[in-house]
């Protein structure tokens, strides 16, 4: 098989497949880091202090190290040190991948939320205590949305990055779109020797990255209305 | 009966004592001035009044009522402290609108969260809506702001925003309406419709404590002046008898500042 027309939609077919694997772990990674990281903030600002110095020491390590040698360690170790993987085929690379993103992303997250809640003038709490609103009316009615509109563009940033983080995950051979793009240079499916489907699979994120940014773009200008 | 008795009140910030034995009373329908120099306590009085601090000592009596004790630490609960602070209003220095809501619902958010509590709302919603809302545009018309109803506080002037801040608290109708500097952060042309705002009320005998720098506003205003200074009330009396006649050397050193400058 030589002509590209043929090729096309054989490699089509397994870029699909590969990027629904990079949109679970993207998914999966936002689901549990957005989260996680609201819990990891709150703690590092708690005013018990073994706690916020814990998780401010936790935040430096998973920052200052590169996710690509957290996904080695967290695929590996369990296997160096028990002898045997608990990470078994590509279900086990998943879930390996995914503790690795959301631990990873999460610290990055519970920066921003720190920013976030820190932010938000000390008046602003003090001029709903003079009206008389409980600290829930308060958080719900008046800090919340300040909160959310100084958190918005930064996390915009972050998930952008993380759309194309994920191919990290190749490193432990999970088969995400890279890996798939790359499984023609080797040789799949009678097709071998092809560098053009790795170059291909820019167009997947470009495409993806571009609706998040229309869409992240829509968030932030609907909280334009106040400063 | 005075509406205010305050009482050998005393505050510490860890190892400086920043309120000293304060006690004043107020009767209803006078203004109090507070004036002192930088960092004789001013702000931490009315922040005890407001309970955003706790004292470390004395007592807070409204209408006879004992709102702090130091020797009772069970009036300072914090689900009491809630409706205590009703009976107090601040405003403060940099306005501290809730940026996110129009000028008219600033006014009457705090307003509709109280009326939420009360047993009949769900019967009588759209009524008691409708009560506080034109309430609070009477309120806002009131303050000369009948035509900025709809703005947001990004969208109004210094001047605009304080005097929303002033509706806000009155909204709730507290007994004794507080003023942390209203002026201070103001360009010097936006003070005087503030102050105009103030005099009005003082005029219709609104109870009101009031920290100015603003001295011959505090003399025009006040039926009461209190001098501050190091925590200490060094000087109150009648504003003639404190700015024409002080007594104490302090006195008069902090107002030839404003005299001759
Ligand atoms: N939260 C705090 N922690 C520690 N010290 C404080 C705190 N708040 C105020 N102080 C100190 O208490 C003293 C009185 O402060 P306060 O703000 O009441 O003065 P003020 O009379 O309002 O001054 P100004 O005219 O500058 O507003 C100052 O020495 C200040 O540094
Ligand atoms: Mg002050």
């Amino acid at each position: 098989m030589e002509l590209i027309t043929e090729q096309f939609p054989i490699v089509i077919h397994s870029l699909n497949i590969g990027f629904i694997q990079t949109l679970k772990l993207f998914f999966v990674t936002l689901l549990g880091a957005v989260p996680l990281g609201l819990l990891i903030a709150f703690g590092s600002m708690s005013k018990f202090r073994p706690l916020s110095y814990l998780m401010k020491v936790i935040v430096w390590i998973i920052r200052g190290t590169p996710l690509m040698i957290q996904l080695l360690i967290i695929y590996y170790f369990p296997g160096l040190v028990f002898g045997n993987s608990i990470w078994i085929g590509e279900t086990g690379r998943f879930v390996a991948a995914s503790v690795g993103f959301i631990f990873n992303y999460a610290c990055y997250f519970s920066e921003i939320y720190r920013g976030g809640i820190q932010g938000v003038p000390k008046g602003q709490e003090e001029a709903g205590l003079v009206l008389g609103m409980t600290k829930s009316q308060i958080f719900f009615k008046v800090t919340l949305l300040q909160m959310i509109k100084r958190i918005v563009p930064p996390m915009s940033n972050e998930i952008i990055t993380l759309v194309k983080d994920t191919s990290l995950a190749r490193i432990i051979a999970l088969q995400e779109i890279i890996w798939a793009g790359q499984s023609f240079l080797k040789g799949s499916q009678g097709i071998a020797g092809q560098i053009w489907p790795l170059f291909f699979t820019a167009v997947y994120y470009l495409i993806f990255n571009g609706v998040l940014t229309v869409l992240l773009g829509r968030l932030e200008k609907k909280l334009d209305y106040f400063r | 009966m005075a509406i205010l008795e305050v009482e050998h009140l005393h505050k510490n910030f860890e190892n400086t004592e920043v309120l000293k034995d304060i006690s004043f009373s107020l009767e209803k329908g006078q203004v109090l001035s507070i004036i002192g120099s930088s960092g004789s306590g001013k702000t931490t009085l009315l922040r005890c009044l407001n309970f955003l601090e706790k004292p470390g000592g004395g007592r807070i009596r409204v209408n006879g009522e004992t709102l702090f004790d130091a020797e009772d630490p069970g009036s300072m609960q914090e689900s009491e402290i809630r409706k205590k602070r009703l009976h107090f209003g601040l405003v403060f220095q940099s306005f501290n609108l809730f940026p996110q809501y129009t000028a008219l619902e600033n006014v009457m958010l705090a307003k509709e969260l109280l009326a939420k509590a009360q047993p009949d709302y769900k019967a009588r919603k759209k009524e008691i809506h409708a009560e506080i809302e034109s309430e609070a545009k009477s309120l806002l018309k009131q303050m000369g702001l009948a035509d900025r109803m709809t703005n947001y506080p990004h969208q109004l002037s210094g001047g605009q925003c304080q005097r929303v801040a002033i509706a806000r608290a009155l909204a709730l109708k507290p007994d004794i309406l507080c003023f942390d500097e209203p002026t201070s952060a103001l360009d010097p042309e936006l003070t005087g419709e503030v102050l105009k705002v103030i005099k009005g009320l003082a005029d219709q005998e609104t109870t009101m404590i009031i920290v100015t720098h603003e001295m011959a506003f505090a003399r025009d205003v006040s039926s009461h002046v209190l001098f501050m200074d190091d925590g200490c009330i060094l000087e109150q009396g009648t504003p003639s008898e404190v700015f024409e006649h002080p007594k104490e050397e302090r006195t008069k050193q902090f107002l030839s500042r404003f005299t001759n400058g």
